[in-house]
């Protein structure tokens, strides 16, 4: 099947989505990131891979978080970085967001990194892209609707592999809100296609996409159950709009069920590692003796990423 | 004027007729099949050689946002009479709105215009429209297009006013709140691309709601563009207990499903959604066995409407001139015979509006479509004249083309 994210030769133009992406790929951005781990603890913490570059931060959608990330791995790499809040500008003045992305194109740019709610909004830009003859612009989707959020899968993916060395033998559990998050379906693909044996998916039957058994996942509903000897455990941010229509009763009954605490933690693997994409609610997903103990690598993930961030943008825009 | 159609293949569904003969047309009717009437003597002769001469299309639902250029479609398509859902801006919900819709129709002088009457005021599923009063000024229906009725209690009363009068509800069956949040099918490809899901559930509830109201009230009722293999089960048992409900499927859902979304297609969007491959079976099934009419669900949108993520795209897709190929296409995939295949868009819609029309016995109105099944033409915006340019299928090739459309034995359209 046409792959937009791949060109001719088979190398990564943009990244949209882990979904379709084969390991080599996977592999090649991690090593990658492996390598800038170094820079970012240098003094000048500078590599000229993207110098005279322009990247442009497009989110048409807010998040402080992920744009300064972005920002900083794009400096990091002597990239002009130019950052764009959509939501206030553009589009409430009525203008598409393919005549944005025609005025940015003006503007030189080489690399947009899109945040949207809508699910699929990079692929609409990156085939635009190729319609009006600009392949040499690149796009690196920064979450997508409940779609996707490659690069958090991406890190996600450092993270385990710096902690655990091998994903061959591995048994991790994503728990929550897999329904609403694009971050459980880009480490789906990611750890399906990197091999993890199991992938297990923890939650109520009202956050769980159907049919996810056809993405290669084990469902549980029963979070002790779950988490049996798992070595790696993901917890999902659970959004507060959540709790005010039938999905669940209460933060309070959600927390019981499928809050991670230290006892529930017990059941998995003594040298687990714990993990969440940030921002977290503690009390509501995860307890707070968890998140700050001694299993939890949530703030490595945080370092990694913009690790991560500065590999996937040399690769798609270096050279 | 008298018109002899030449060396075609003639097939009337209706009628059991498929040989190669002439046509005969005298005074906007049709005259003779195979034999002259007495003293007939042609002013006009079209040459039918290698094209197949059936009765013109009948389309149970097309959009026509821009009226000249999308009846001009029509006839492009061999659709000599279009169904005109209600949902226009303002809704056809007042007699004056039917009445110069049907006259800018007549004036139009292409294909005819049929519209569906609004149910409600506004659509809004909550006052009943001045029914009587629209079908006078020349509603063949009455509809909600694709917005539900949410009160039941405001259906019930529709249906019994409706039986009253002998007139029929077409209702989209879809119910409000499954359906009010989701862009795609809820199944597999939903769950992949992170799309808002219409579970399959949300056309069952409404099929088994709208049934129990017939049998209660015994109001005529069609329900349009059907989706899930379910769906044609609950109506197939409905029609074997004898419930006067007829049913129809757009074209795009008898060939495509939730997988032809790919990558975000928004040529893909469809209200109700595309849903799995064993729906699209259950479907091309209920139309191979004539269960179910096939129609066009022609929805022009703006370029613009389509240029937009997945999920804040406009749905549906240009049909008018498409449905005649896709209609053949479909047919060819599914072993079902070219006349079988035909009846889905003549004789079988014509049933379903209680219109003798659909057919060339002699004495019918001469409304016809000649056509080359073996023409290849490719799908471009240039290719088509609905302002519609939205359609999955584009740069496609399209087997089957329109040579002369004939409304009462006047040609309207010829290639």
């Amino acid at each position: 099947m046409y792959n937009p994210q791949l060109n001719k030769d088979g190398e990564l133009t943009h990244l949209l989505s882990i979904e379709g992406l084969p390991q080599r790929i996977l592999t090649q951005i991690l090593d990658t990131a492996a390598s800038f781990m170094e820079v970012s603890a240098r003094d000048v913490k500078k590599v000229p891979l993207l110098r005279g570059k322009s990247v442009f931060n497009l989110f048409f959608e807010n998040s402080t978080r992920t744009r300064t990330t972005f920002e900083i791995a794009a400096k990091r790499l002597s990239a002009d970085v130019i950052n764009l809040d959509i939501n206030k500008s553009s589009a409430s003045k009525g203008e598409t967001l393919l005549d944005t992305i025609d005025n940015l194109c003006a503007m030189h740019a080489n690399l947009f990194v899109v945040r949207h709610a809508s699910s699929g909004a990079p692929y609409l830009i990156a085939e635009h892209l190729h319609k009006v003859g600009r392949d040499d612009i690149h796009v690196v989707n920064a979450g997508d609707g409940r779609h996707a959020h490659p690069t958090q899968g991406l890190l996600d993916m450092y993270t385990i592999r710096h902690y655990k060395k091998d994903f061959s033998q591995l048994r991790v559990a994503i728990v929550g809100d897999i329904l609403h998050s694009r971050v459980a379906r880009s480490d789906i693909h990611a750890l399906t296609t990197l091999g993890v044996p199991e992938v297990r998916a923890i939650g109520p039957e009202t956050l769980l996409p159907k049919h996810l058994d056809k993405l290669g996942v084990h469902v549980f509903h029963d979070m002790n159950e779950g988490l049996k000897d798992c070595d790696v455990v993901i917890m999902l941010r659970l959004q507060n709009e959540r709790m005010t229509g039938a999905l669940l009763p209460s933060a309070g009954e959600y927390f019981r069920h499928y809050g991670l605490t230290p006892q529930k933690l017990a059941l998995a693997k003594p040298d687990a590692i714990v993990m969440h994409p940030g921002p977290m609610n503690r009390g509501v997903e995860i307890h707070s003796a968890v998140a700050d103990g001694p299993q939890a690598v949530i703030l490595p993930q945080v370092t990694f990423g913009i690790a991560v961030r500065m590999a996937v943008m040399s690769i798609v825009a270096g050279n | 004027m008298n018109i002899e159609i030449k060396h075609g293949r003639i097939i009337d569904p209706k009628n059991g007729v498929d040989r190669n003969t002439s046509l005969f047309i005298a005074d906007g009717k049709v005259a003779g099949i195979g034999e002259a009437p007495a003293s007939f003597t042609a002013e006009q002769t079209i040459d039918a050689t290698g094209c197949i001469v059936c009765p013109g299309l009948i389309d149970l639902g097309a959009r026509l946002n821009s009226i000249e250029a999308e009846l001009a479609a029509a006839v492009a398509g061999g659709v000599t009479s279009v169904v005109v859902p209600p949902d226009v801006d303002p809704p056809l919900d007042e007699p004056e709105l039917a009445d110069r819709l049907v006259h800018r129709g007549k004036e139009i002088r292409k294909a005819r215009v049929l519209p569906l009457g609004a149910l409600t005021l506004g659509l809004n599923g909550e006052r009943l429209s001045e029914l009587a009063g629209l079908k006078k000024a020349g509603c063949v229906a009455f509809s909600q297009a694709n917005k539900p009725v949410v009160d039941t209690e405001a259906l019930l009363r529709a249906m019994e006013y409706a039986a009253t009068f002998g007139f029929a509800v077409w209702l989209q069956p879809q119910d409000y709140w499954l359906s009010r949040n989701g862009i795609a099918h809820e199944g597999e490809v939903s769950s992949r691309l992170g799309l808002a899901g219409i579970p399959v559930a949300a056309e069952t509830i409404a099929i088994a709601t709208i049934v129990q109201l017939v049998r209660d009230t015994g109001c005529r009722v069609h329900l349009t563009r059907l989706s899930s293999a379910p769906g044609v089960a609950l109506l197939a048992q409905a029609k074997a207990e004898g419930l006067p409900i007829s049913f129809d499927i757009g074209v795009h859902h008898l060939l495509l499903t939730e997988n032809d979304i790919g990558f975000f297609n928004p040529h893909a969007r469809f209200s109700p959604p595309l849903r799995a491959q064993n729906d699209r079976l259950a479907l091309s099934n209920a139309a191979a066995s004539g269960l179910a009419a096939i129609c066009s669900d022609h929805t022009p949108v703006a370029v613009d409407d389509k240029l937009l993520p997945f999920g804040e795209a406009k749905p549906g897709a240009t049909g008018l001139e498409v449905l005649l190929p896709l209609t053949l296409k479909w047919a060819e995939a599914a072993h079902v015979s070219l006349s079988d295949a035909l009846a889905r868009i003549t004789s079988a819609p014509a049933e379903v509006l209680g219109l003798e029309s659909g057919q060339l016995a002699v004495g019918a109105t001469a409304d016809i479509c000649i056509f080359d099944p073996e023409a290849i033409w490719q799908l471009t915006p240039d290719a088509l004249k609905s302002r519609g340019k939205n359609s999955p299928w584009l740069g496609y090739l399209m087997t089957g083309k329109v040579k002369t459309t004939l409304v009462s034995g006047r040609s309207v359209y010829q290639s």
